[in-house]
């Protein structure tokens, strides 16, 4: 496999020019060097540690020195009378989640674009944005309140229930609350995109559609929803790829002991496992296994679409 | 510049507005469809409002009125003794303390680092531009877990400290890519000429760069301040210490744990009365906590669309 010389000799020279361009801009890989740092610390040093996930890992002993174990951890997980339920839970919550959540910021910005004053839209605007600013601590509390066996929601119901319905503690309302008040909060912000691509259509387009007797419901079906296609594919591959890491945050916030039987995702098992009760090696195997879906996920999807209609993510 | 094209747009929608009125006059379904939108929207107005309007106005009232008759609008009802309550005891307001500082914190390392370094980047010719890059992208795409960052940051001796909440989320890839595309957009003239009258790369970054990326810096500190001042996942598992807790843990233990701050009840009360006491805080604390942002976020509105805008380039 010996380089022809010329080959070595223009190698060289190549060298020598990117020393000398290094030497040069040094300043701009200074820029850079903080944020390699960090990244190469919070990111890079956990991929390592991960390795974890193969081996007993004790603190005393250290990463490298504890034992192998292979993949024990994994199939304990996999066989553990909960991993199905665990893993189930955690794909009906994103996938009900995406399915009922993805088209709302889409229909409010077909609605809000054909409010044509610009006044009243902008209002409109102002106030449906407001809840993304809300912290999911605050949120949750909020659903504590209004859900709450004495909250008003059930003075409301008690018109027609005799019985108050404890929501918070019924695993049948768990998925219904955390999809709902999602949607309560981020649809509005969510449509923004949408509507600043619908802002970039060409009118004429709608003109002409107009002379030729398209009605209202027709242009936006030909028009505005092809103009939003792009932006939409976009946007669900991206969902699909984050379907595995949905709303760990606000999930744990919202368990209580007895909805655990749909709230457990694998986010907070991976939590309560690893962290909580120290469950080292265990914890980061769950965590693989999730991050590793989440991949496939997302080369799947993106494969998927770029055959469907040619648009892709990377 | 964008102010121009912001003015050109508004100009075209206005005609493409008066088109609309023109011919969609015409059509009798249309408008009734253009009816029930209004009506929908309205709908979706109230829909977002009534929560928030409830806990506000429920944070003025007599704890008993509140929770027997709900909302009241009769005067003899009002009350501030929420407010009180909370200002009487110290962790709210020490919780907003911690918070502004993690916050700013957060911000000022997070855009620096991501702007020098999305600077660097953005400078045609780099050499190991290609390396780099695609040293910050696999972090997109595949992460060790929370497991294995935890006992990064555990060994790191960083637990129950400001750095443990402030670092390991400083840098999002993603904002790096944001502000390399902002920077690749400024027109290579001016560094260029800069570089003619013998300008180094600092002076030439300091002095003509970064007052063109006013813009791009403000989006990135509003999005960093907001999504940290939010946040309370991190510092739950990092920080032990109670007297560190950011604003987020402090209401997590009053709205969702149920644990009453012993400030806030220095009087004696009866359990009975106490609970009812407990649920009036989480009104007010509410209020508190959500109102700053609340209020500021419609002044930084046009921002925030834009940050949403750059996001959405490829």
């Amino acid at each position: 496999m010996a380089e022809k010389p010329g080959h070595s000799i223009i190698s060289i020279q190549k060298n020598k020019r990117s020393f000398e361009y290094i030497r040069k801009n040094f300043i701009l890989y200074l820029f850079l060097a903080p944020a390699v740092m960090l990244v190469f610390i919070f990111n890079y040093i956990p991929m390592y540690g991960v390795t974890i996930a193969f081996k007993d890992f004790s603190p005393i002993k250290g990463i490298l020195n504890s034992e192998w174990v292979g993949f024990e951890h994994f199939t304990s997980f996999l066989q553990s009378p909960n991993f199905q339920q665990i893993f189930m839970n955690t794909l009906k919550l994103s996938t009900f989640g995406l399915l009922l959540g993805f088209p709302v910021p889409v229909i409010l910005a077909l609605m809000l674009n054909q409010v044509r004053r610009a006044g009243i839209k902008k209002h409109i605007q102002l106030i449906i944005y407001a809840p993304h600013f809300i912290s999911v601590v605050v949120i949750v509390g909020m659903l504590f309140i209004f859900l709450s066996p004495a909250g008003p929601l059930n003075n409301i119901l008690s018109v027609f229930t005799d019985k108050p319905i404890s929501f918070m503690s019924d695993p049948n309302y768990f998925r219904t609350i955390f999809i709902v008040s999602g949607i309560w909060q981020g649809a509005g912000f969510a449509s923004i995109i949408y509507l600043a691509a619908l802002s970039n259509t060409d009118p004429q387009l709608h003109d002409a559609a107009t002379l030729d007797g398209a009605s209202l419901l027709q242009r936006i079906w030909h028009i505005d929803i092809q103009v939003l296609k792009p932006t939409m594919t976009v946007l669900f591959i991206l969902a699909v790829g984050g379907i595995m890491s949905v709303g760990f945050e606000k999930a744990y916030l919202l368990q209580t002991d007895m909805n655990l039987p749909t709230s457990e995702i694998i986010d907070t098992y991976v939590y309560k496992r690893g962290l909580q009760a120290g469950d080292w090696s265990f914890g980061a195997a769950v965590g693989l296994f999730n991050s590793v879906i989440s991949l496939a996920l997302l080369v799947i999807v993106n494969y998927v679409v770029k055959k469907l209609n040619g648009e892709t993510l990377y | 510049m964008n102010d121009l094209m912001v003015g050109l747009d508004k100009k075209k929608r206005k005609k493409i507005g008066q088109a609309k009125n023109r011919l969609i006059n015409n059509s009798k379904s249309d408008r009734v469809i253009l009816f029930i939108n209004k009506m929908l929207l309205i709908f979706v107005v109230i829909i977002v409002l009534v929560p928030l309007l409830y806990v506000l106005i429920g944070s003025f009232l007599q704890p008993q009125v509140l929770l027997t008759q709900g909302i009241s609008f009769n005067p003899e009802h009002w009350s501030l003794d929420g407010y009180r309550r909370i200002f009487n005891d110290g962790s709210i307001l020490r919780g907003f303390l911690n918070s502004i500082m993690y916050a700013t914190g957060f911000t000022v390392i997070s855009v620096g680092v991501t702007i020098l370094a999305g600077y660097s980047l953005s400078v045609d010719g780099l050499v190991g531009k290609k390396f780099f890059m695609v040293f910050f992208l696999f972090t997109m795409f595949f992460n060790g877990g929370m497991v294995p960052t935890y006992l990064l940051v555990k060994e790191l001796g960083l637990i129950n400290t400001v750095w443990a909440v402030i670092l390991p989320g400083a840098i999002g890839v993603w904002n790096i890519i944001l502000a390399r595309t902002y920077f690749k957009g400024l027109p290579n003239e001016l560094k260029e000429a800069a570089r003619i009258d013998g300008a180094s790369d600092v002076k030439i970054f300091l002095s003509i760069i970064l007052p063109l990326s006013k813009p791009i810096i403000f989006v990135l500190a509003l999005y960093a301040f907001i999504g940290q001042w939010n946040s309370y996942f991190q510092a739950m598992i990092y920080l032990e210490d109670r007297s560190l807790y950011p604003l987020q843990l402090i209401l997590r233990e009053i709205l969702i744990q149920n644990e009453v701050q012993p400030g806030m009840i220095a009087d004696q009360l009866a359990r009975a009365e106490m609970q009812r006491v407990a649920e009036m805080i989480k009104y007010s604390a509410i209020v508190v906590s959500s109102l700053p942002l609340l209020i500021m976020y419609p002044f930084f509105q046009k921002y925030f669309e834009k940050g949403v805008m750059v996001g959405s380039l490829k």
